[in-house]
């Protein structure tokens, strides 16, 4: 690892940047597409070729302002009709941080889309206008942010200079998302009062809103703490692949690859590998850098044992004393994502960690309608964007932890053997 | 903070982490390698992968003939240290085939022809993924690429029906004769990779550093003179200190005047850019969804 010593404290300042991924959903009326663009825009993230290009298409629109939501256009039939298809992922930094969004659409496909997008996400971005309240499809997102377990939810109560940058119209949005967020499960929820188009408590302070005294957005998705957001306590560690160089210097070195999915590993660590149950002790923790002292989630390294085990993909390296479960029947919230609901009794492949079995849908105990948050008891005919509570039958034992625990082991999806294409994504409640 | 990532290595280990799916998943992956700084750290990070073992795919390289001496030279040192294999599909060679015919006139380039030699390489050699450098930070087609994407059987990408990609969870099933392109820095950007170069002291060919150069004036960019091609009337040749910001042709490769002739200042030069990197490649240019199209018929 060479870090060159020759630079100053100032060009140094990448080597402390954090990475925070979220999520933003919505549709064009709601300003998400001008909101991101305004981050962008007022956070130096768009280089000047970028600016002339959305400056001529403003001006061959008719517009007399730039349009800040050209920014975000994207595909030939998405700039044609005016909507946004699929996820789109976008990037900016400051001198803190560096962010990903994950750009959802807010009507076509929007399951599919939003959960895809808030799977990886440790804040979701949530607009509410402050003139129409909280709206069916802010239930929606809001929703699939709680079931998708995204650690922080910021709600933006987007147009104020629409409605005079009147405290009580926010005081009034703000008392109605807290009614409605009673019902979910999320830890830590903000509120700031924006106009994304005029830039209000995006990046800089408003003027305009004496009366608010919390932060910017940007300050907000610059400050977060996010060093919790991984599971540091259960050890868990699929194993991707072997690595066995059979070279001279490395003649019989066997090496276990994988991410680390929880926990922190330490060399002389008793550990279990599962399904086998054999026990042994972490010899060293391997990267090309250099053995590591400890390694922990999202860390890929390379683990080796005192003792020569049987070990190969799919496996998991835990510790003796802590251990996810071995189940063939998984009780999982699953979201449909493909156009061809399941047949009864239908088979599928699931993809668990580096896992991969056969399953069949047991039973489908309930669907959730996403607005209201309501069990649907009777209604048992999963379609596109349904999301279900399901008991799956797996062909052999998987290692699993409930989803609120560790989304990494919490989470499978489901494959169509016929189609080979990607149709549902679960979490696991146990 | 103790048990936190810096970006760079927390995008470090997912690129990794996607490096081994391929390999667990697919029978017979390649690394495509341009000689760019892209795939070059692409590579690096295979080595990073599978250390201390080698890294088990070959580099495929579609070569259109019109390189720069200084990316050839630095791809044989590269593959020599690395001891993996090369394989090289060569453009000039379907032109000699007659499967794709030659532009002409002044922008001409080989860019477009490279998709077909690209597919062909990807058949003969029965690749069933090949991982490449691209970026979703590049350009706005890219932005919705997964990191497994998937192509039929005649190589194209549909955008509109791309497999979801949710967590960590990669689907590379597929049938006989489709294959997959798999982007590992999906999540990097052109300052992401600069840092890490940086960072891991990364060896790169000489044409990013600042160098003297004979150039002319075209499309708002310093083009390379070379012998591939043809100036016009009114364009005359100069000398100036560039460097290049993307490698691809030299016939399209436009390069920005610079004084950063180290690692440190090119990474100070890329935090103050007021251009996208690939606001000097002609091959771009040709209409607002040039590449989107490019793409969905097999390209990079």
């Amino acid at each position: 690892m060479s870090t060159n010593n020759i630079q100053s404290n100032e060009s140094n300042a990448y080597l402390d940047m954090q990475l925070l991924r979220f999520t933003t959903a919505g549709s064009v009326d709601d300003g998400k597409s001008t909101l991101i663009g305004r981050l962008l825009f007022d956070s130096k993230s768009i280089f000047q070729d970028q600016i002339d290009a959305v400056e001529s298409s403003s001006t061959k629109r008719g517009l007399d302002h730039v349009d800040l939501s050209l920014f975000t256009d994207g595909l030939k039939d998405e700039r044609e009709q005016g909507i946004t298809i699929d996820v789109a992922y976008r990037y900016f930094a400051t001198p803190k941080r560096k962010f990903i969004i994950a750009d959802t659409p807010g009507h076509i496909q929007y399951t599919r889309n939003m959960v895809t997008g808030a799977s990886t996400a440790n804040l979701a971005l949530i607009l509410v206008d402050v003139r129409n309240g909280v709206i069916e499809q802010t239930c929606r997102h809001s929703f699939i942010a709680s079931l998708l377990q995204i650690p922080h939810l910021v709600v933006c109560i987007n147009k104020m200079d629409l409605a005079d940058y009147s405290e009580e119209a926010y005081d009034k949005v703000v008392a109605q998302y807290k009614d409605f967020a009673s019902k979910l499960d999320v830890k830590d929820i903000r509120f700031i009062p924006i106009s994304a188009l005029h830039g209000d408590n995006v990046v800089n302070r408003s003027k305009n809103m004496d009366w608010y005294e919390g932060e910017t957005l940007l300050h907000t998705l610059e400050t977060i703490h996010i060093g919790s957001d991984h599971n540091h306590i259960d050890c868990r560690l699929p194993v991707q692949t072997v690595i066995r160089p059979h070279s001279n210097d490395y003649h019989d070195y066997r090496g276990y690859a994988g991410r680390i999915a929880g926990g922190i590993f330490k060399p002389g660590d008793d550990v279990l590998v599962l399904p086998s149950g054999f026990t042994s002790k972490i010899k060293s923790v391997d990267t090309m850098d250099g053995s590591l002292k400890e390694a922990y989630a999202p860390m890929s390294v390379t683990v080796t044992l005192e003792d020569d085990i049987d070990i190969s993909r799919g496996d998991m390296i835990v510790r003796p004393n802590n251990q996810p479960e071995q189940k063939q029947d998984i009780d999982v919230m699953l979201c449909w994502l493909n156009q061809q609901g399941p047949v009864q009794r239908a088979k599928y492949v699931v993809r668990h960690t580096t896992n991969e079995a056969r399953c069949m849908m047991k039973e489908i105990l309930y669907k959730v309608d996403i607005n209201t948050l309501h069990r649907l008891e009777d209604d048992k005919n999963i379609g596109p964007n349904d999301i279900a509570r399901v008991q799956l039958r797996t062909t052999k034992p998987l290692l699993v932890d409930p989803y609120d625990q560790n989304r990494n082991t919490g989470s499978i999806i489901l494959v169509d053997e016929a189609t080979n294409e990607t149709v549902a994504a679960g979490m696991i409640i146990g | 903070m103790r048990y936190t990532l810096t970006h760079l290595k927390e995008l470090e280990a997912e690129a990794i982490y996607v490096m081994r799916e391929v390999y667990a998943q697919f029978e017979n992956p390649a690394i495509l390698f341009s000689g760019g700084k892209d795939s070059i750290v692409l590579t690096h990070l295979a080595k990073k992968a599978f250390w201390p073992a080698k890294i088990p795919f070959p580099l495929v390289h579609i070569d259109t003939g019109h390189n720069f001496p200084e990316t050839m030279e630095f791809r044989d040192n590269l593959v020599k240290e690395l001891g993996v294999n090369l394989i090289v599909g060569s453009v000039q060679q379907s032109i000699d085939e007659g499967k794709v015919r030659e532009e002409s006139g002044k922008n001409a380039s080989r860019n477009a022809l490279q998709t077909t030699t690209l597919l062909d390489t990807i058949e003969s050699n029965n690749f069933d993924a090949c991982m490449g450098g691209a970026r979703r930070d590049e350009e706005k087609a890219r932005a919705k690429e997964r990191f497994f994407s998937h192509r039929d059987d005649f190589g194209q990408w549909d955008p509109k029906n791309q497999r979801p990609e949710l967590w960590n969870l990669f689907n590379g099933r597929k049938n006989m004769g489709e294959h997959f392109r798999v982007f590992p820095i999906s999540n990097w950007t052109e300052m992401d990779v600069w840092q890490y170069i940086l960072y891991e002291n990364i060896a790169i060919p000489s044409l990013y550093i600042a160098h003297e150069r004979e150039v002319i004036w075209r499309n708002n960019s310093w083009l390379p003179v070379s012998e591939y091609i043809e100036l016009g009337p009114n364009e005359k040749p100069e000398v100036k200190q560039i460097r290049f910001r993307t490698l691809g042709d030299i016939t399209i490769t436009g390069g920005v005047e610079s004084a950063a002739d180290n690692l440190e200042k090119i990474v100070e030069e890329v935090a103050a850019a007021r251009q996208t990197e690939r606001g000097n490649r002609a091959d771009d240019k040709r209409g607002e969804t040039a590449m989107e199209d490019r793409k969905k018929q097999g390209y990079f």
